[in-house]
């Protein structure tokens, strides 16, 4: 195969940012805090052109085909453990990779250079970029995976670099909450997703012994296969191997039991509901992190660990229903939960949430037989990482200007801020799905799968949560740029500087265009994509939706503030329930403090410092008074030595004696 | 008299009895002394006791050759050396402590 030099030498994309992050990290941070953030964000640019340079040789490779296998260009055994049974690094390159690739160092490439501008003059500028750079390469190993494992080390790296980027202001309380908040719960979601490896790893290792010589269809070296390749578990022959292991407890199939943990990993990262709580808290990092880690690329993990392990899903149906009604429930909760927050982040937070589920509900709803949910989930991730990362570099744009993040604070910056305003009206309207907006073709594809799969429920929830994103978001958009200032800060912001303008422009023309990127034929699973246009009978109800939630937002908030107070007024406790985000924190709080610190955590405290450290200290005040005794006889009178040094004499004396004159 | 005493020669068991006996009287002695002179006194009887040892069990096992007796010196030799030492020792402290009572040295009591 005449491969091309950078898929040869792939390891370069995630091996370029790990060098910037030592390099940046010991040696140039010290000394140089511009020099930091070029040679940081310089080294993502490079890995970036090195992705559209592996991605045009891979399509130029297998366009004539028509198929796109899966191909595992560079490996490197790390664990081995015995004869069979090896761990690999490596990069797997396929469609679904290649695209997390190009949106990762797309999106963190721009975001590096918004960066420059945004974070001029903070004091940790350096320790930003080198934190940066180790989330961009843990984020390209984690893509880059060939097996579960090296995803699951990568997962922890992305959720340790998110803990320090959220706790990055570490003087704030607040944003030392938040991070240790966010990383409690993704690891303890994590612990589910770990089970889950174990099941799958240990029932995987002993059907990979069945096919030892056994020719797998379809996987070209088999040689170098392992139990924990993606491409082994994903294996038709293997899950139907799986599927005979019989049924566990109350019915549950081994499998479902396996990806249900390993979904609860997923939604962990991805923060579905119930474990959503961090992701809006996260917003304490500074802004770019926000757009990068929190919009466009880590949270999506949970949906890529979904989608490259869809096989392995499907084949549990059950774990696959988990999944679309996880993400249907996650998407309505925070669409309504978005439409009530002040905040603009949180605004921008909950609206990620709410677009997760649909990335999530599309590849539940879809089968191995019709697969179009998974392209489509695949579609709404690559277009919503251009125009949610637009709309939180925007936020920040503005926070920059009017340095508040309420938007009561704001208004009337449309005059003040043109280049944000407009790009910020690109992406509100790229995520309400207007056409051609690029929101509009993705999510009309996850319309058009959920109702051609028969999930006529997830159908209805994903066409009312569209109406409310546009409506949320043009409530944000109105509130913001329209009007008159509502407070110091807004009349006097200005624009901000090119370095943050340019990256807005080229992501506003990303979230225009992304739509128009036949995903159809490029991604795909199972059967051969079947080709689909503009299904019209979903996307003109969608569009009339979404208008009337534009409308909505546009009687309410464009300029008449007393019609918003009335219909608070009629609302009332419901608004109000809403508004504190159906108090699951404060649920959590109450669950943790009141229940299992109380029930759990108190009594294990009592036994440790009672018994445990009660033993300890038993041990040491034993000795100290055995001690205290044997003092006794130290009595410093040479004499009384003597006399115990001649009575014992003595006594041995007799004792030696009669031993060997009774012999 | 005279006569009833060199009629009977001692034997070795009379000898030994008569070191163990002062060896008992040096232990004794090294006990219950309070000064350390008279200490240092005992010890020297103690030490004498073993010297004998040395000269009663050449005499009575091996008469022919002197190498007890020699060692019996020696040890007269190192014991007075051994008493300068002591003593030395005693007046040190006699400076320091304005005593030489064992029973009130007990820097080392715990």
């Amino acid at each position: 195969m005449n491969e091309g030099f950078f898929i040869e030498n792939i390891w370069l994309i995630p091996g370029i940012p790990l060098f910037s992050f030592f390099i940046v990290g010991f040696l140039i941070r010290p000394f140089s805090r511009k020099a930091a953030g070029i040679a940081a964000s310089s080294a993502i640019f490079i890995s970036a052109l090195i992705v559209y340079s592996v991605a045009w040789d891979y399509y130029q490779i297998f366009s004539q085909t028509g198929a796109y296998p899966v191909v595992i260009p560079w490996t490197v055994e790390w664990l081995h453990y015995q004869e069979d049974l090896s761990v690999y690094v490596g990069v797997l390159l396929d469609p679904t990779s290649l695209l997390l690739m190009i949106v990762v160092t797309t999106v963190s490439a721009l975001v590096h250079l918004y960066s420059i501008g945004y974070m001029h003059g903070d004091d940790g500028y350096g320790r930003y970029f080198t934190y940066l750079n180790l989330f961009t390469f843990s984020m390209l190993g984690l893509v880059a995976a060939p097996n579960i494992m090296q995803m699951f080390v990568c997962w922890e790296l992305v959720g340790v670099s998110s803990f320090l980027l959220i706790g990055f202001y570490y003087q704030k309380p607040s944003a030392v909450a938040a991070s240790k908040k966010a990383f409690v719960v993704t690891r303890f979601a994590d612990l589910g997703f770990l089970l889950g490896i174990l099941i799958l790893g240990y029932y995987g290792f002993l059907i990979f012994g069945e096919f030892d010589g056994v020719a797998l269809s379809g996987i070209a070296d088999q040689s170098r296969l392992q139990p924990f390749d993606f491409q082994f578990l994903n294996h038709p022959q293997v899950l139907a191997k799986f599927s005979e292991q019989g049924e566990l407890f109350g019915g549950i199939s081994l499998l479902t039991l396996a990806m249900v943990l390993i979904f609860a990993g997923a939604a962990g990262k991805s923060a579905m509901f119930p474990l959503h709580i961090w992701l809006p808290d996260a917003m304490e990092g500074p802004t770019p992190v926000s757009a990068l880690i929190h919009a466009a690329t880590m949270v999506v993990a949970g949906v890529y660990l979904v989608a490259r392990l869809f096989p392995a899903f499907a084949a549990s149906g059950t774990a696959l229903l988990v999944v679309a009604y996880v993400g249907a429930f996650t998407c309505l909760f925070a669409a309504l939960i978005g439409c009530t927050q002040d905040d603009i982040k949180r605004v921008l937070a909950f609206s990620t949430l709410s677009q997760l589920g649909y990335m999530m509900l599309a590849l539940g709803v879809s089968t191995m037989a019709s697969p179009l949910g998974y392209t489509a989930s695949l579609f709404h991730l690559f277009t919503h990482a251009f125009f949610k990362a637009l709309l939180f570099l925007c936020a920040g744009s503005v926070i920059h200007a009017v340095h508040s993040n309420e938007i009561w604070d704001m208004g009337g910056l449309a005059r003040k801020m043109p280049v944000t305003h407009l790009t910020f009206l690109i992406a509100t309207v790229a995520i309400a799905g207007l056409p051609p907006f690029s929101g509009f073709f993705s999510k009309d594809e996850i319309l058009a799968a959920a109702l051609g799969n028969q999930h006529p429920v997830i159908f209805l929830v994903g066409m009312l949560v569209a109406g409310m994103t546009a409506f949320y978001m043009f409530r944000i958009y109105f509130v913001t740029f329209w009007g008159h200032a509502r407070s110091q800060g807004a009349e006097k912001a200005h624009e901000s500087p090119p370095v943050m303008l340019v990256p807005l422009l080229i992501l506003a023309v990303l979230a225009v265009v992304a739509g128009f990127v036949p995903m159809g034929s490029l991604i795909s699973i199972g059967q051969a994509s079947e080709h689909h246009g503009i299904n019209w009978a979903i996307a003109i109800p969608a569009v009339l939706v979404a208008l009337v939630g534009i409308g909505a937002a546009w009687l309410l908030y464009a300029g008449k503030p007393e019609r918003v107070s009335a219909l608070v007024r009629l609302w009332g406790n419901l608004y109000i329930l809403v508004k504190h985000k159906f108090y699951v924190d404060e649920l959590y709080l109450f669950l943790t403090h009141k229940v299992i610190f109380r029930f759990i955590s108190r009594p294990i405290a009592w036994f440790d410092r009672h018994v445990v450290d009660g033993g300890v200290n038993l041990s040491g005040w034993s000795t100290r008074k055995f001690g205290a005794v044997l003092s006794l006889l130290q009595t410093g009178q040479v004499q009384s030595y003597g006399s115990w040094y001649v009575l014992s004499a003595a006594f041995f004396g007799l004792l030696l004696w009669m031993m060997f004159s009774g012999s | 008299m005279m006569e009833f005493l060199s009629g009977i020669s001692p034997g070795i068991e009379h000898w030994l009895i008569l070191s163990a006996l002062l060896f008992s009287i040096g232990i004794y002695g090294v006990l219950v002394r309070k000064n350390a002179v008279g200490v240092l006194l005992s010890a020297e009887l103690m030490l004498n006791a073993g010297i004998l040892n040395f000269v009663i069990f050449n005499y009575f096992i091996t008469p022919l050759i002197v190498d007890g007796e020699l060692m019996a010196l020696f040890l007269i030799a190192v014991a007075a050396a051994e008493a300068v030492v002591g003593m030395a020792i005693f007046v040190a402290i006699y400076k320091h402590k304005k005593t030489v009572d064992v029973t009130r040295l007990d820097t080392l009591k715990g």
